[in-house]
């Protein structure tokens, strides 16, 4: 496992020392912020009205992206935890935890979106019949659960590979939720009206959700990274104070 | 070509062997303490009791209430015996005395599995019965899928929930951790149990459960396959 280099003592003296600060503007999370505000406002402003749900169907340039950067963020933590297993590199398990987060706080989105959308168009918030709405909440459930592991465990050796060893099996889990609920709903009656198949967008939409999925996808990387440092720092810091005592 | 067949499959044979050895002990320890056979016995009875309290039995029918009542009852119990699983091995460090010992970490993670098999399956051959007593089901004529539905989802709730007794007893939330990383894993377990338990009760015939038996089957081999592959990283070198 590889350990952070440079010299811990004057590290440590250096942080209790501060005297640079420490909110300082960098580029990747302005970008990102900027063109999400850009993305919002485009979705509210310059895009038409789809013509069956109304002003509702605007929800998606929300809810598609934050899907689609949650299933990105656990699939790189999925892969990231397997190679860690390989190469024991505590980059990977940094990364791994960053991108998780980032993930669970994604899917909190996805979560609190697709159910806004569904009340006024299925006329519930919620319902068990749809597949990609129940294995979203579970998907939520596990990556709560991994960071709740991360947690709980002391030893930052021992933390990694526990985390690992459960981003894999996560990941493995999620085929068999999604086939077990899609089985229960298609063997019983559907109360709820079916989901209406989406037509050919308009290319107005198209570009929509085109700049929204490139916003999100570029919120995901300033998070992960800002996540990242802050993990970099916080190790560093544990060192030093271990080396310290 | 018989002693080289025999060679490619010491490996195998010494991990099967190993793995008796642990499950022997572990149900030894079981056997002469019954401490957590008796409360997770008692725990599924009372369960069993309770929940049909829950209901309203003049709107609902036993017949429906049964088969989630008892595979939900199935996975709270075996939690308890899984958590004891690597729970007795933390007294004096025993589990360090295991991991020096000359079997392969494969084999102790099987022998648990195995033990903590046995544990459910005991539980379940006592909890069925009573929960059809209880709740009055003509069980005598589903009793051979249904055996099939009790043994394919007890191997894939061991296979998880033994890897995950393994991570939990190192961490400061113990037995509260448990339940929360297990439960998840459980999900399809439960849905795939209990909808075919249902159609059983229902009197349709054994062919329409073949999705949720297959289902069943898959999660088992990927489970117990990344599970005993997993279990080796999680123990310290």
């Amino acid at each position: 496992m590889q350990f952070p280099s440079g010299k811990p003592t004057s590290r440590l003296n250096s942080y209790v020392n501060a005297k640079h600060t420490f909110v300082r503007i960098s580029w990747l999370p302005t970008v990102a912020g900027l063109a999400v505000v850009g993305t919002v406002i485009r979705v509210v402003s310059f895009t038409p009205l789809e013509a069956k749900q109304g002003a509702a169907q605007k929800i998606y340039y929300i809810h598609v992206p934050a899907a689609w950067v949650a299933f990105l963020a656990f699939g790189l933590v999925a892969i990231a935890s397997g190679v860690f297993l390989w190469v024991r590199d505590q980059r990977l398990d940094r990364f791994a935890e960053s991108s998780a987060e980032v993930g669970v706080m994604f899917t909190t989105v996805v979560l609190i979106t697709g159910p806004l959308w569904a009340k006024p168009i299925w006329g519930t918030y919620w319902t068990w019949w749809d597949v990609r709405l129940v294995s979203t909440l579970f998907l939520w459930f596990i990556y709560v659960s991994y960071i709740v592991l991360r947690g709980a465990v002391e030893s930052p050796e021992l933390r990694a590979r526990y985390s690992a060893v459960l981003g894999i099996l996560g990941a493995l889990l999620i085929p068999f939720i999604h086939l077990s609920v899609y089985l229960f709903a298609t063997m019983h009656p559907m109360p709820i009206i079916g989901k209406p198949d989406r037509p050919s967008l308009p290319n107005e939409m198209l570009l929509t959700f085109f700049v929204s999925f490139v916003s999100f996808t570029l919120l995901y990387v300033a998070f992960v990274r800002s996540r990242y440092r802050y993990a970099v720092e916080r190790d560093r810091i544990m060192e030093a104070a271990k080396q310290h005592a | 070509m018989q002693p080289l067949t025999a060679r490619r499959w010491q490996p195998v044979a010494d991990i099967l062997f190993g793995a008796w050895l642990i499950a022997r002990k572990d149900l030894a320890i079981e056997f002469r303490t019954r401490s957590a056979f008796l409360s997770a016995l008692v725990f599924a009875l009372l369960g069993l009791v309770i929940f049909y309290y829950a209901w309203d039995p003049t709107a609902v029918a036993a017949t429906d209430l049964a088969p989630g009542v008892l595979w939900v009852i199935f996975t709270f119990s075996g939690l308890l015996g899984l958590h004891r699983s690597f729970g007795v091995e933390s007294a004096d460090h025993a589990i360090d005395g295991l991991l020096a010992s000359p079997v392969s970490r494969e084999a102790i993670f099987l022998g648990k599995a195995i033990a903590n098999l046995i544990f459910v399956g005991a539980v379940q051959a006592i909890a069925i019965p009573a929960l059809a007593l209880f709740y009055n089901l003509p069980l005598g004529d589903v009793a051979a899928p249904l055996v099939a539905i009790a043994i394919l989802a007890a191997i894939g709730l061991v296979a998880v929930g033994t890897l995950f007794s393994a991570m939990a007893v190192n961490t400061r939330l113990a037995e509260l951790l448990l339940p929360m990383l297990a439960l998840p894993f459980f999900v399809p377990i439960v849905i795939a149990a209990s909808q075919a338990t249902s159609k059983l009760l229902s009197g349709r015939p054994v062919v329409e459960i073949g999705a949720w038996l297959k289902l069943l089957l898959a999660f088992d081999i990927v489970f117990v396959t990344a599970c005993t592959l997993a279990y080796p990283f999680t123990v310290e070198d």
